[in-house]
């Protein structure tokens, strides 16, 4: 898909995200907001998927799994443009009774969700399994994770990055949401991650640095990992970000990691987003 | 029926050739292990299946997540350790991508108990049945020999949807038919009496047959059945032999709080209140020791059972 038509439904996304999180007063905005290019250009672009008629299996399709669950707005509104479910239903985002719970879960049946996450450190592990599930089937697609960057404070997730590394699960391709803010403040002030790049090497991972905000690096660099895939080696995209991207007021500070909009607040948000294909 | 012991052996090695079993009868049978591989005799399923198996080294929580994405992909994945590194080490990771996401996972969870001995309390797991039954959506099943753990296995295997498999690491008598289909959710009827009923499960179920023949002697008649799957419970079982005997004791190698003899009181309190006994572990932790002596310290053994007998048959009104 052409770079122009992605970032139109990235700007519908973000609008999506901004009114699903104002409409119920509840939620989590700005990670939401920073992550969207990249997981726009996963569903529009590269994945094998078949929306349409969606199995939990996933067999013969690629797979994404969200491991930082709590950025579920973003992928409620793409996964709704994508054609999995009505778009009109992304209003009844974490209201009673609805299929976009809070956080993703396949329990209510929303069509595209697999996995519960959101308790954080466990999509890694989860995405391992469904990629070696697809190699004893002898399947030929790709599974995608993406990963907080605070999140990689758990355990978990360095078992699963040995695991990946020294099993060589070459059909995984694991991308951090790299925006360096989590709810505490700077990523680095509550627990400095260091050298990513060079953490995930040293586990025997290919690592791909990019603007993940920047369509054209972004598609170039999923690009580049489908061709490296089946070779032996996970791979990472270490994905830079703007929490907020798009909203002049929530770049630039951990504040809106889980705060709603207010009315006037939201009006100025959507007036800063085009809308492109339409507000559900 | 009369049960009578066939030989000795521990129930680990029934899950061992139980895992094998299913592994041949379904291509999809998967096993995961943290490094524990002879400890839970999966070495004859690695052998035979070694591109089904998955050594995960010792990382319990990945190992979760993996078997959970397998299961998502149509495998049938028994992940095995320790009980306690299996369950209280990755409450966390069962409750979430397991229980919620009502993935076909199969907990197999050796060692369990203060039967697992010399080791001592850090590997005695007595809580796990309680973590694992409050989830939703988890079967919970504790076999009492190697024969039924082996069908147990087997049946877990051909269940859809997540279990908890618990089982032990000492030989103990196996008495149970080696032909003798599982099915979850079916007590079993050890022994059939009129004056008490006994409850038990895993290791203890053989404690407390020896126990009703000892209170035969004294001239009180006890039921015997065997809560192999304690969730979900058969209640019909439960109620239909208490409305017999009407008095209870519970007998289970785990806490009091969250076992076995706490689902009967809770069954029994809602549907029939009854004068309940509970040879169980009494909040304390373990220590180290060897099995049957530490069966005995912990007031888990026959004449713990028979005492806890004649207390509520002397409480029945």
């Amino acid at each position: 898909m052409e770079i122009s038509k992605l970032q139109d439904i990235a700007s519908q996304v973000r609008r999506d995200i901004i009114r699903m999180v104002h409409g119920c007063q509840s939620g989590h905005p700005g990670g939401s907001l920073g992550a969207t290019d990249i997981v726009t250009a996963l569903y529009f672009d590269q994945m094998h998927i078949n929306p349409d008629k969606f199995r939990m299996d996933g067999s013969g399709e690629d797979m994404f799994f969200l491991s930082n669950g709590h950025i579920s707005p973003m992928l409620y509104s793409i996964m709704a443009r994508r054609g999995y479910f009505p778009v009109s239903e992304l209003a009844t985002f974490r209201r009673l009774g609805t299929r976009l719970q809070g956080h993703p879960t396949p329990v209510e049946g929303l069509p595209g969700i697999r996995m519960a996450s959101g308790s954080l450190g466990q999509g890694l592990s989860v995405a391992i399994g469904a990629a070696q599930a697809k190699k004893l089937n002898g399947e030929k697609n790709i599974v995608f994770v993406m990963m907080g960057d605070g999140e990689h404070e758990e355990g978990q997730l360095w078992e699963g990055i040995m695991y990946a590394g020294a099993k060589g699960v070459d059909n995984l391709v694991g991308i951090i949401d790299y925006n360096g803010k989590q709810i505490d403040g700077p990523t680095d002030a509550v627990l400095n991650l260091g050298d990513m790049k060079a953490k995930y090497e040293a586990f025997g991972w290919i690592v791909y640095d990019l603007d993940g905000n920047n369509m054209s690096d972004v598609v170039a660099t999923l690009n580049k990992a489908r061709e490296n895939a089946f070779k032996g080696r996970p791979q990472l995209l270490l994905a830079k970000t703007e929490m907020g991207m798009g909203v002049d007021f929530m770049m630039g500070t951990h504040k809106w990691h889980g705060t709603p909009p207010n009315d006037e607040q939201a009006a100025s948000a959507l007036a800063q987003l085009r809308e492109t294909l339409g507000d559900y | 029926m009369e049960f009578a012991i066939q030989n000795y052996k521990d129930t680990r090695s029934g899950f061992g050739e139980g895992l094998l079993e299913a592994g041949r009868r379904n291509p999809k049978v998967t096993a995961l292990c943290a490094d524990l591989i002879g400890s839970l005799k999966m070495n004859a399923f690695v052998k035979e299946f070694p591109e089904r198996f998955f050594q995960t080294g010792i990382a319990e929580a990945n190992m979760i997540g993996i078997a959970a994405g397998l299961a998502n992909g149509g495998f049938v994945p028994f992940a095995g350790s320790f009980a306690g590194f299996i369950t209280g080490r990755v409450y966390d990771q069962i409750r979430m991508v397991v229980a919620y996401s009502n993935k076909n996972v199969k907990i197999a969870a050796s060692h369990a108990g203060v039967t697992l001995g010399e080791d001592g309390a850090t590997h005695q797991i007595l809580e796990d049945i309680g973590l694992m039954k409050t989830l939703p959506n988890m079967t919970v099943i504790v076999p009492c020999d190697f024969n039924q753990t082996k069908a147990a296995t087997i049946a877990a295997a051909e269940y859809e949807g997540p279990v908890y498999l618990r089982f032990g690491r000492p030989a103990v008598p196996n008495f149970t038919p080696a032909d003798e289909k599982f099915v979850i959710g079916k007590a079993q009827m050890m022994q059939e009496g009129t004056d008490v009923t006994i409850f038990a499960c895993g290791h203890l179920v053989w404690k407390s047959i020896e126990a009703a023949a000892q209170l035969k002697e004294a001239g009180i008649s006890a039921e015997v059945i065997n809560i192999h799957t304690i969730k979900p419970l058969d209640e019909d079982a439960v109620l239909k032999s208490v409305a017999k005997t009407r008095c209870v004791v519970t007998a289970e190698e785990h806490q009091r709080n969250g076992g076995l003899g706490d689902s009967i009181a809770q069954l029994l309190a809602m549907k029939n209140p009854t004068p309940i006994e509970m040879v169980a572990v009494d909040d304390v932790f373990g220590q180290s020791g060897k099995p049957e002596e530490l069966l005995s310290f912990y007031h888990l053994d026959t004449p713990d059972i028979v005492a806890a007998a004649k207390r509520a048959v002397a409480r029945k009104k």
